[in-house]
This record gives C-alpha cells, sequence and structure tokens, in this order.
C-alpha cells in the first residue's frame, strides 16, 4: 500500500462509543469515493472489531480501543487493538458460531461478517496482552470511473 | 435508537428506529421479551424500515428472540430491512428461521 493518508483515533471502551467509531471510519474513507455498499461493508466491519475489543478483550471494564486508518490510492487498512485479554486460541475464534459468551446472546458472527465484507482480515493476540485485527479493503468505483 | 410496538391479532409487531448494536441491544432485547410476555401473543413481527444500521449484535437479538417466540409456537419475521442489514442476515444464514416480508400487512398474511 502506497500511503496517501492516515488517521489515529483513540477511544475508552466504552459501548456509547461504537457509533461513534464506525461513523469516523466511514467518514475517513469516503475520501476514496466508495460505494453506498462499500461504506456499509466498512462501518459494519468496524463495529464488529470495536464491539469485540470492548466486550471480550476488556470484558467491559475501562481500557481504550486504538483505531488506526491508513489509505492508498484506492484501498484501506482499518486496525483496531485493544490492550486486553488477548484470544487464546486465533483459529477456533474466527470459526463462524463460535463464541466464548453466549450467555451474553452473542452470536459468534462478528468474524464472519468483519471476513465477509472485507477483502483481507489479519488477526494478532497475546494472551493477557491484546489483540490487533488488521482489515483492508480495496474500492472499486475508482477504477471504474477512470474507466 | 427508539422502540415502540403494537399488537395485532397474537402478534406483537415492534418498530425500531436507529441503530442496532452492542450499545442499543439491551433495551431492544429487554423492551421485546416484556411485551412478549405480558401480552396474549405468539408472533412476532420487526418493522425494521427505519433501522439504518445492524451488526452481529443484532443477530444476537434476533435468535434469541426467535427462540422464545419459538418456545410459544409462534413464528418470527423481519419487515423491510435495508441492504445492509439483509447483508448481515445473509451472512449469518438467520434467513433459514427468520421470514422476510417487504410489508407488515404481507407478513401478517403469511405468519
Ligand atoms: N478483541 C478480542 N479480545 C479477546 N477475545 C476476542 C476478541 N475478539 C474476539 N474474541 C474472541 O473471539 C470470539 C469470536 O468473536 P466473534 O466476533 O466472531 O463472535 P462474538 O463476538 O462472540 O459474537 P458476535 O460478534 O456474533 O456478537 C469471541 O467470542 C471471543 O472469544
Ligand atoms: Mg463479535
Amino acid at each position: 500500500m502506497n500511503i496517501q493518508n492516515y488517521m489515529v483515533l483513540e477511544i475508552p471502551s466504552k459501548s456509547q462509543n461504537e457509533a461513534f467509531a464506525r461513523v469516523v471510519v466511514a467518514a475517513f474513507a469516503s475520501q476514496l469515493d466508495p460505494t453506498i455498499e462499500e461504506i456499509a461493508d466498512i462501518k459494519t466491519s468496524v463495529s464488529e472489531a470495536v464491539t469485540n475489543a470492548i466486550i471480550h478483550g476488556y470484558e467491559n471494564s475501562d481500557g481504550i480501543v486504538y483505531i488506526k486508518c491508513s489509505m492508498g490510492e484506492d484501498d484501506i487498512q482499518i486496525e483496531v487493538t485493544d490492550e486486553g485479554k488477548g484470544i487464546e486460541d486465533i483459529e477456533q475464534a474466527r470459526q463462524p458460531l463460535y463464541t466464548s459468551k453466549p450467555e451474553l446472546e452473542r452470536s459468534g458472527m462478528g468474524f464472519t461478517v468483519m471476513e465477509t465484507f472485507m477483502d483481507e482480515v489479519e488477526v494478532y493476540s497475546t494472551k493477557g496482552k491484546g489483540t490487533t485485527v488488521v482489515m483492508r479493503k480495496r474500492f472499486t468505483s475508482l477504477k471504474n470511473n477512470k474507466g | 435508537m427508539d422502540i415502540s410496538s403494537r399488537i395485532s391479532g397474537n402478534t406483537l409487531i415492534c418498530y425500531i428506529r436507529g441503530e442496532l448494536d452492542h450499545h442499543t441491544a439491551n433495551e431492544i432485547r429487554e423492551y421485546i421479551d416484556y411485551n412478549l410476555e405480558n401480552n396474549p401473543v405468539k408472533n412476532l413481527i420487526i418493522d425494521m424500515s427505519e433501522l439504518s444500521f445492524m451488526d452481529s449484535s443484532g443477530i444476537g437479538v434476533l435468535i434469541g428472540r426467535y427462540k422464545k417466540v419459538t418456545a410459544l409456537g409462534g413464528k418470527t419475521a423481519v419487515v423491510n430491512e435495508n441492504k445492509q442489514i439483509s447483508k448481515v442476515l445473509e451472512v449469518s444464514g438467520i434467513y433459514d428461521i427468520i421470514f422476510s416480508f417487504p410489508s407488515i400487512q404481507q407478513a401478517l398474511n403469511e405468519l
């Protein structure tokens, strides 16, 4: 990625910040003139990653969620990091329907949503240290316009 | 987020406006459960005409309500969800268990 622009956002792990985070990232991404569907995909994926940091990373206790976005010519990379409990088995966590919190009515579909809506999703985690989710998406609208 | 409801026959119709995420899920869950438990209803229709956003928190809410309604011997339907929401519902496989209709009238006719 040939980085053209970037932004960082730091928010306390409060659920009312979930909407704020996804709207900020969507506004940043809109510089690349994505389609309405592409913007909705970004919003949904950011919502999943930030919500996971708050519910699973910090287990609803106080912490900071870091969001870093970098923009290339026609693509975006979004990193969502928490310094929470970490994931022991990343492969298991990414399985559709796997949730460690069924009692909270979680469905275990967050990672599957991110993987479906973004082009690439990478998960880095250390138990007791925290988790970073890196998501990338290339926007098709620009290429089409240049035709 | 704002939620209201009305009853038609043995069906509870809920209108959710705004966004359904982790932050708003609890209030929606409690509102629907209270109304399912305190009215002589068995079916549930959720009108999503004015729901602008939903993530996997909404899947959890829907599956949880589906289980309650099924225990009452009823059916669950969503109405008029937007493209972003239908994509989330599609990925989660929820359309296998929850019906989707373009209007409340059609949902009432079919349930
Ligand atoms: N940031 C995180 N820190 C620690 N554990 C995490 C984190 N993100 C995800 N996990 C683990 O991965 C599991 C799967 O996450 P996923 O988002 O797919 O499902 P969920 O959050 O449990 O349910 P849903 O997203 O459908 O509400 C979680 O249940 C949790 O155990
Ligand atoms: Mg999740």
